[in-house]
């Protein structure tokens, strides 16, 4: 397939693993790169690139999949409001199965609850529309990948007059995160490899504070194997010879400045507000809310849910898996008493979470 | 461990294989149906016949390169098939709901016509109900068959020993890709075609040439090429290495599946049939395949090796290696 295969070319991966084994055999040191977004994660271990890379360079997962992060509480949120007879819930399909305190999408459907998997949030639109005497909610949940389609689907709902399209919001900002996460004094990684699709939209130069702050190489990457060990190489060159800039691997996508209307789109209905990150906790500023002009869309103005706090499992220690600082086989409920059919914590429910990434494809 | 059924229950993986342990063979079992094979093998006395039984809730009823009327006969032509049997007799029964065009009924029934004409099957009994408006979704078909297992079949995982090759007679995942470009609100412009054939054909052949040399055969169907090779493997010391590179993948099914986030490996088929056959059969295997129609993409795609101690292990395009692992649930199409 054209413009898929040619970044899947063995032998040129071989010519990158053979550099990465020329630099990092020449060093006793332990080089750690961590791959914020999930699906760096998923197209690591699907391409087998944790078992290539020299035993001294060490990938650790970072807090990049959206329905991880995703809160309990908002899960629980959403949960109350599909149990209300005049509401139709529109999500993405890999909400479905994600556990709340005691139920998921997937089975308050098979209890009655009218939910729908959307492809687009504009689909929402549509079935407000075909279903004007309910209330239709879109579970609008991603980064800034997914946040400007809400938003432009909100504008949309304005522009035609709609009465019963909300959103129950729980968008979050990824540069403001990863500065949550460096000014961890837990956490050690020597670069990041920063998310490709997040990256078409804010750019570049989004992650320069970033580098300059903390003293960490950062570089865009792409999704493909080659893509994924190029930025490994350039990361890893980086650390070694001590520099720490923002390098673009995927410029054939992702320009310094980033998709410009996408995020005026996004910031004239969106404004940043802090944010819970399941496993995690508060970031400030980390997540987006609507702007008042916009809250009448908000299903949480108008139907506030009150709800008990959401009970987690001590045990579980996706907090310190979305950190970096362990890896899924560290924690003892991995493969255990958690997976993917019957999750524990966030990284094992998504298709794109760290733990379920290696439960998939990297058990042994 | 769950008070309802969730669609997840009916997609061939985990969860299914879980709700049959727990509840079916827990309440039915007896030697025939502890197999868990596509068939059941049974004695009568001087024959030994395979029966089965499958139904079908396929929406859209019609599809590029199928219906449900043709599925309907070859998926219960085709569990027969790979138990080793002739398929000989089917049954067809039909929960219409009221409302249902008698067009689109006789549409359906010309093609479960024809596709039992092609299989060389008859169509010997059957029953009909109807149910009120929203009690079916337009029309679902329960097929049960009757097949005679060949004298010269030998089959079951028990035969399997390292160093056995798997054989799939062509590309895979087409099936459920042309499904999901239709699904609603997908708005995907494709030209794939549903595999949907009769695999008696092959099946005959392969055990009339291979006898003893063929293994095991299944069907790959619902949790796709995974679910067929984690069954086989499954509690054995053995496993299955797959070379990425050999499973043929036709390019538009493999440019969809990359756009949605789907692997291939865990997409549906409908005409697929995984054998695993003997170090010295495989070449004639293949060519065997490859004489009809439906194998003309024949391939072998791995080998079983020992100490994999039960895992399905995947030889990547890039020569790493990754685990495959039992489908979960439906895939479903990531956020981003």
């Amino acid at each position: 397939m054209r413009f898929i295969d040619e970044f899947r070319d063995n032998k040129i991966a071989a010519g990158l693993v053979d550099k990465l084994n020329a630099l990092l055999g020449k060093t006793d040191k332990t080089v750690t790169l961590m791959e914020i977004c999930g699906t760096h994660t998923m197209a690591i271990s699907r391409a087998g690139i944790r078992r290539l890379v020299p035993k001294n360079l060490r990938l650790v997962s970072g807090p990049g999949c959206p329905v991880c992060v995703t809160d309990q509480a908002y899960i629980d949120k959403a949960i109350a409001c599909a149990r209300h007879k005049d509401v139709i819930i529109t999500t993405f399909g890999d909400m479905m199965r994600v556990p709340g305190t005691r139920s998921t999408l997937e089975k308050e459907k098979a209890s009655g609850a009218n939910v729908h998997v959307v492809y687009s949030p504009w689909d929402t639109l549509k079935i407000c529309t075909d279903n004007q005497d309910k209330k239709v909610v879109f579970l609008a949940v991603g980064f800034e990948t997914t946040a400007p389609a809400t938003a432009a689907t909100v504008l949309d709902a304005e522009k035609l007059g709609l009465s019963n399209f909300y959103i129950l919001c729980a968008h979050k900002t990824v540069p403001q995160a990863l500065d949550a996460l460096c000014s961890d004094p837990q956490l050690k990684v020597n670069g990041f490899l920063c998310p490709g699709h997040v990256s078409v939209i804010i750019g570049g130069n989004a992650y320069a504070k970033l580098a300059e702050k903390y003293k960490t190489p950062c570089v865009v990457t792409g999704f493909e194997p080659l893509d994924i060990l190029q930025g490994i190489l350039m990361l890893t060159e980086q650390s070694l010879s001590g520099v720490a800039k923002v390098e673009n691997q995927y410029a054939r996508v992702v320009t310094p400045e980033g998709n410009t209307r996408a995020q005026s789109i996004l910031y004239s209905v969106f404004k940043p507000s802090d944010a819970v990150w399941r496993g995690i906790g508060t970031i400030p500023g980390s997540g987006l809310a609507l702007k008042p002009e916009y809250e009448k869309f908000d299903m949480e103005k108008i139907m506030p849910v009150e709800l008990p706090a959401a009970a987690v499992n001590k045990a579980c220690r996706c907090g310190d898996v979305l950190k970096g600082i362990i890896n899924p086989f560290d924690c003892k409920l991995f493969a255990k008493a958690c997976t993917p059919e019957s999750p524990v914590g966030p990284c094992m429910v998504s298709t794109e979470g760290t733990c379920a990434a290696y439960y998939k494809y990297d058990r042994s | 461990m769950f008070n309802r059924i969730l669609l997840t229950h009916g997609s061939g993986g985990k969860l299914t294989h879980e709700l049959i342990k727990t509840m079916f063979v827990k309440n039915f079992s007896n030697s025939a149906l502890n197999q868990l094979a596509d068939s059941a093998v049974c004695e009568l006395p001087g024959k030994k016949i395979a029966f089965t039984t499958d139904s079908y809730v396929v929406n859209p009823v019609f599809f590029p390169g199928g219906d449900i009327g043709k599925l309907a006969v070859c998926g219960t032509v085709n569990d027969l098939s790979v138990a080793g049997a002739r398929p000989l007799f089917i049954s067809c029964a039909l929960i219409m709901e009221e409302g249902l065009e008698t067009a689109v009924l006789e549409k359906i029934i010309v093609s479960l016509r024809d596709a039992a004409k092609k299989a060389n099957v008859k169509i010997v009994t059957g029953d009909t109900k109807v149910v009120e408006k929203g009690g079916a979704d337009k029309i679902f078909i329960n097929t049960a068959g009757i097949g005679i297992v060949y004298s010269k079949a030998r089959l079951g995982t028990q035969f399997i020993r390292p160093g056995d090759v798997v054989i799939i007679n062509g590309p895979i995942a087409n099936h459920g890709m042309a499904i999901t470009a239709l699904r609603k609100g997908m708005q995907f412009e494709t030209k794939i075609q549903s595999d949907c054939t009769n695999l008696n054909e092959i099946t005959g052949a392969l055990i009339g040439s291979l006898g003893k040399g063929i293994k095991f055969m299944r069907d790959a169907t619902r949790g796709g090429l995974s679910a067929v090779l984690n069954e086989v493997t499954e509690g054995r010391a053995w496993g299955i290495e797959i070379d990425e590179k050999s499973v043929p993948v036709d390019e538009p099914v493999r440019a969809m599946c990359e756009l949605l986030g789907f692997d291939p490996l865990y997409v549906a088929n409908e005409g697929k049939v995984v054998a695993i056959v003997a170090p010295e059969s495989a070449e004639k295997a293949l060519k065997i395949m490859r004489r009809y129609k439906d194998g003309k993409g024949a391939a072998i795609i791995g080998t079983v090796k020992p100490g994999l101690k039960g895992r399905v292990e995947l030889k990547t395009l890039m020569a790493g290696r990754r685990i495959v692992d039992m489908p979960v649930g439906e895939q479903l199409p990531r956020i981003c």
